[in-house]
């Protein structure tokens, strides 16, 4: 490896600006507002959604694109799209904290966001098993926190206590799996592992090692049947952490993956094609996606909390990205991409309005939602748009991802093998999902209170980052190509 | 002509626009989307008469829309879809003019109301696979909100139930359409989602793949046809919706079932048609006559009228696969007569009787003189009933006719139970007619004291018979009565001549694209 400590410092400016930015945050914190407690949290805000905006820029500008410190790091077009998409999504999640939230030690959580996002940032850049570990490490750890900020409330206590333990719980499978890599290839770099992978065949050692890192990739993206935490984390979580690990955290984690996966372990990835191709990693990912759907979708069906119902539904989402992970041999990276991305902004907003409307009086029920069409219009506008991108309804944008993976799946074999039935199970998946998305819209649009309810007022950060999302997720909606050409 | 895609754009401009000024007033809301409608309406009659019927489509836009897969931004009409789009304006501006008495979140209702309309006629000028597909469920999720808001009896069970068919069905129709489109890519042929490209990718299909996505398409759009047994949304639907909405449900949302049948399925696969066609041609007599007996013994004067649309809309599915010319120009013909005529029943079930008497019980609505009390609606009702039975005069006499003549080529036993239906028709309206109009006739002569009933107070209610108000009801409404001369209007004049509308269809269905159609599937 030729050290060049330069290119390093160049390829990782993004997230020297987080990690600067959230250090500035503390210090100002210390320093100065602590003293001014009415603006506290708007200068912590503004100081995030300034190393952000910093952030997004130099991975923009910065750094010619390629393997960097001696194929560490890549830089190409998933790279950035991932990056500029995390941020995106972290800046929507900060700008929802002014008016609705009422955690204490507020720059802390700001702080931990951006930490966390410079984690899902090298998680989307790295090349390399031990970097990838440790991206995903840092992300997770903040998140763990993040889910239990809120002291006021046990939930949160168990949420983050039950995300840690199963969290920690997959890293040990993840790294017990990248141990067996190692030693089955002798190197931790990708482009090594795939030379090396490309002369062997398959092995029971080597299967062993692919269940594993699977097990805990469907542990991270709350695939079934390792789902379980996420119903009870993004119920107890506070709901801005909740967007950011329902969203965010997606987009880096199938990011890193998709790395993992298809550049680096491509050669034992089988088929789903057809029946009577060859099986590999794709096999379990085919499983992982049918479960999710199955259950994901089902599981929605019997919920009454809202927030469980968009953890199942999150569940389900994961079913299809699965999927979309299966097809990068026929699409490429595009519609997986496009999908989590235009999934990651309609779940911010969907909890952006859950947030807004806990702050006002409670939102954990469905029937918490009853009566928002009076409360405040525009927050039952947006949600309206969210539910429905998420619900796969054209021309919003959850439908087009939705409709280039299905595409591509039925392109890889038609229906004479895994992927095109897993693409009929999932259409039929979405029209029973239609039921539970249309009992949310129907609480917040068509239900009237029994009694008089207090209008919301809406902050306006807040409201500018919701009209934000619902904007581009009808704009990429009706002009997918500008995201999905740029592959 | 090249007017015609603003229809689209105006009527998703006027939803919004309408959303806005019902912050203001309902008056405002009601303003803006009556002049959507009608300025629609306008360009879509001043389109019509520019109108040069030709073989095959006639492109109005077409543009590269999305690069992979790729799909174009093309809008385009032949005869049928203009017979349709006309329909539209028609029934659209007819609709608002029966719901000009929704006081609660008007602009909503209007807002709702104009995105589906914008999505209607984005189906019927899309010449691309993919566009047909996203115009058709911007059209489902409105109805949805319209019903389980402004609806009545059971409105949420009603709503769902529709949406998830909808839905359903819809979700059939995009595994079908992509199938296809992944089989046409698969060849390295350069492919669109346009139909015609989609059409030459089906060639290619092996038979059995053909069969199976057939079905898949066939039914999926036949769900919202209300083809038996994939009706059962229809009547609960229509019962549940607003007057406006279920207008529209029966008038065009319907039609763009029938229209996808017509348009994507039996033209892409002519060989899964040939195999289909006995049973789709079986499944619609069993609809014309079920669906016209059930409604034979409703006590619900909507449900009555929910399942007649049932019933004629089994005439257009029959029509469609009866593989000839004939068959097909009077299935079209009957979209839009049944347009017409279904709205104008239930403009007078739902909102001249029901919104007054506030009851659609037979039972109790025959306890009224309602033909003294309304005569107005009577009388709309008389010549509406008369039209859907198929009275020479009226538009569903032509259609029906033609149907049954082409069915007739096809196969003489279904043409028979196919005129029974109309027979049945004919019971259903005539006994909705006198049940709930004429029950309680009186003398000849004006309405005099000695006819008056009792007050209700002094009626006991042990003899089982319903009280009703002494009081006249309000008089009926200069909107009422301008929606009301329009869908006549229209009625009448297709009946008495039919051709303008069939100049227009039959050199439509001349285009290559229908051969198959009109041979059962045979190339």
């Amino acid at each position: 490896m030729n050290a060049d400590y330069a290119e390093l410092f160049h390829a990782l400016l993004p997230e020297t600006a987080l990690v600067c930015g959230a250090l500035f945050i503390l210090f100002f914190d210390i320093l100065w507002a602590r003293h001014h407690s009415t603006d506290r949290l708007r200068f912590a805000v503004m100081l995030g959604l300034l190393g952000l905006a910093s952030a997004a820029y130099l991975a923009i500008d910065g750094g010619t694109p390629g393997p960097q410190f001696g194929g560490v790091l890549m830089l190409d077009m998933m790279t950035l799209v991932s990056r500029v998409g995390v941020f995106a999504l972290g800046a929507l999640t900060l700008a929802l904290l002014p008016g609705t939230t009422r955690l204490r030690h507020s720059a802390e959580f700001i702080a931990i966001v951006l930490f966390a996002t410079a984690g899902f940032s090298l998680m989307a850049a790295s090349n390399q098993l031990l970097l990838g570990f440790l991206a995903l490490e840092l992300a997770s750890l903040s998140l763990y926190i993040l889910a239990g900020f809120d002291k006021s409330r046990p939930e949160s206590a168990e949420a983050g206590l039950k995300y840690y333990l199963l969290g920690g719980m997959s890293s040990a499978f993840l790294l017990f799996g990248f141990s067996l890599l190692y030693g089955l290839t002798g190197s931790i770099e990708l482009t090594h592992i795939a030379m090396a992978l490309h002369q062997t065949s398959m092995t029971p050692l080597l299967a062993i090692a692919l269940v594993m890192v699977l097990v805990a990739f469907g542990f991270k993206a709350a695939a079934a049947p390792f789902h379980l935490w996420a119903p009870d984390v993004y119920q107890g979580a506070p709901a801005p952490a909740t967007a950011l690990i329902a969203s965010a955290s997606k987009v880096a984690g199938f990011t890193l993956f998709i790395r993992l996966l298809w550049p680096g372990l491509h050669d034992v990835a089988g088929s789903i094609a057809s029946t009577s191709a060859p099986s590999g990693w794709l096999t379990i990912v085919a499983v992982l996606s049918a479960a999710s759907l199955l259950l994901g979708n089902l599981g929605a069906l019997a919920q009454s909390n809202v927030r469980r119902l968009l953890a199942y539904s999150a569940i389900a989402h994961t079913g299809v990205m699965m999927l979309g992970l299966g097809v990068i041999a026929r699409a490429g990276q595009g519609p997986i991409l496009y999908y989590t991305i235009t999934y990651g902004l309609a779940t911010v907003g969907a909890f952006g309005v859950i947030a807004v409307v806990d702050a006002n009086g409670g939102c954990q029920r469905l029937t918490d939602l009853v009566g928002l069409h009076k409360r405040s219009p525009l927050l039952a506008g947006c949600l309206l748009v969210f539910i429905l991108s998420l619900a796969g309804v054209p021309p919003l944008a959850g439908f087009f991802g939705k409709f280039a993976i299905f595409t591509a799946a039925f392109q890889l074999g038609g229906i004479s093998g895994p992927a095109g039935w897993l693409a009929l199970l999932a259409i039929a998946m979405s029209a029973i999902g239609l039921y539970y998305y249309l009992i949310i819209l129907k609480q917040a649009l068509i239900v009237q209170p029994t009694d008089v309810v207090a209008p919301i007022k809406l902050p306006l950060p807040a409201a500018f980052a919701l009209f934000t999302a619902a904007v581009l997720l009808i704009t990429l909606g009706v002009f997918p190509s500008p995201l999905l050409g740029l592959f | 002509m090249t007017l015609l895609p603003y229809t689209i754009y105006l009527s998703f401009a006027g939803a919004l626009l309408s959303l806005a000024a019902g912050k203001r007033s309902a008056a405002a809301a009601r303003a803006v989307a009556l002049l959507t409608a009608v300025v629609c309406t306008g360009i879509s009659l001043a389109a019509a008469f520019e109108f040069k019927p030709i073989a095959g489509l006639q492109t109005l836009v077409d543009l590269p829309w999305i690069a992979t897969p790729a799909i174009h931004y093309h809008l385009a009409v032949d005869g049928i879809s203009m017979t349709l789009i006309v329909l539209t304006g028609l029934a659209a501006t007819a609709g608002i003019l029966f719901s000009w008495n929704i006081e609660e979140r008007t602009g909503e209702f209007f807002a709702f109301y104009l995105a589906l309309i914008g999505g209607v006629y984005g189906v019927f000028m899309s010449a691309d696979a993919f566009l047909f597909f996203v115009f058709y469920e911007i059209a489902i999720v409105p109805k949805y909100f319209l019903i389980a808001n402004w609806g009545s009896t059971n409105r949420e069970y009603g709503a769902m139930k529709l949406a998830l068919y909808s839905f359903a069905g819809s979700g059939l129709v995009l595994a079908g359409l992509v199938w296809t489109y992944a089989v046409g890519s698969a060849t390295g042929a350069p492919i669109t989602f346009g139909l015609d490209d989609l059409a030459r990718a089906a060639l290619t299909l092996p038979a059995h793949d053909q069969i199976i996505i057939f079905a898949l398409v066939f039914f999926g759009f036949a769900t919202l046809a209300g083809l038996f047994p994939l009706h059962t949304w229809a009547p609960t639907g229509h019962v549940a919706a607003p007057t406006g909405a279920s207008m529209l449900l029966a008038g065009v949302v319907m039609k763009l079932g029938a229209y996808g049948c017509l348009r994507v399925a039996l033209p892409l696969f002519p060989v899964g048609f040939a195999y289909w066609q006995t049973t789709i041609a079986w499944l619609a007599v069993i609809g014309i006559i079920y669906a016209g007996l059930v409604a034979l013994v409703q006590q619900d004067f909507k449900f009555v009228i929910g399942y007649s649309s049932v019933s004629h809309m089994g005439f257009v599915m029959l029509g469609l696969v009866a593989a000839n010319e004939r068959a097909a120009s009077g299935a079209v013909l009957q979209m839009f007569s049944h347009g017409v005529i279904a709205g104008l029943l239930f403009a007078v079930v739902g909102r001249m009787v029901y919104e007054r008497t506030h009851t659609r019980q037979l039972d109790a609505l025959t306890a009224m003189p309602l033909h003294r009390l309304l005569p107005c609606a009577a009388f709309t009702f008389v010549l509406a009933g008369l039209a859907s039975m198929g009275m020479p005069g009226f538009s569903g006499f032509p259609a029906e006719l033609t149907i049954l003549i082409g069915t007739w080529q096809m196969s003489p036993l279904l043409g028979l139970i196919a005129a029974v239906g109309v027979l049945v028709a004919a019971a259903f309206t005539l006994r909705a007619i006198q049940v709930s109009f004429f029950g309680k006739t009186g003398r000849a002569g004006p309405l005099g004291p000695p006819d008056r009933e009792p007050e209700p107070a002094a009626r006991p209610a042990a003899e089982g018979v319903i009280a009703f108000p002494v009081a006249p009801y309000p008089p009926i409404t200069w909107p009422e009565k301008l929606g009301t001369m329009l869908l006549l209007g229209a009625t009448v004049l297709i009946g008495l001549k039919p051709d303008l509308l069939l100049n227009w269809i039959i050199p439509a269905l001349q285009s290559p694209a229908f051969h198959a159609v009109l041979k059962g599937g045979s190339l």
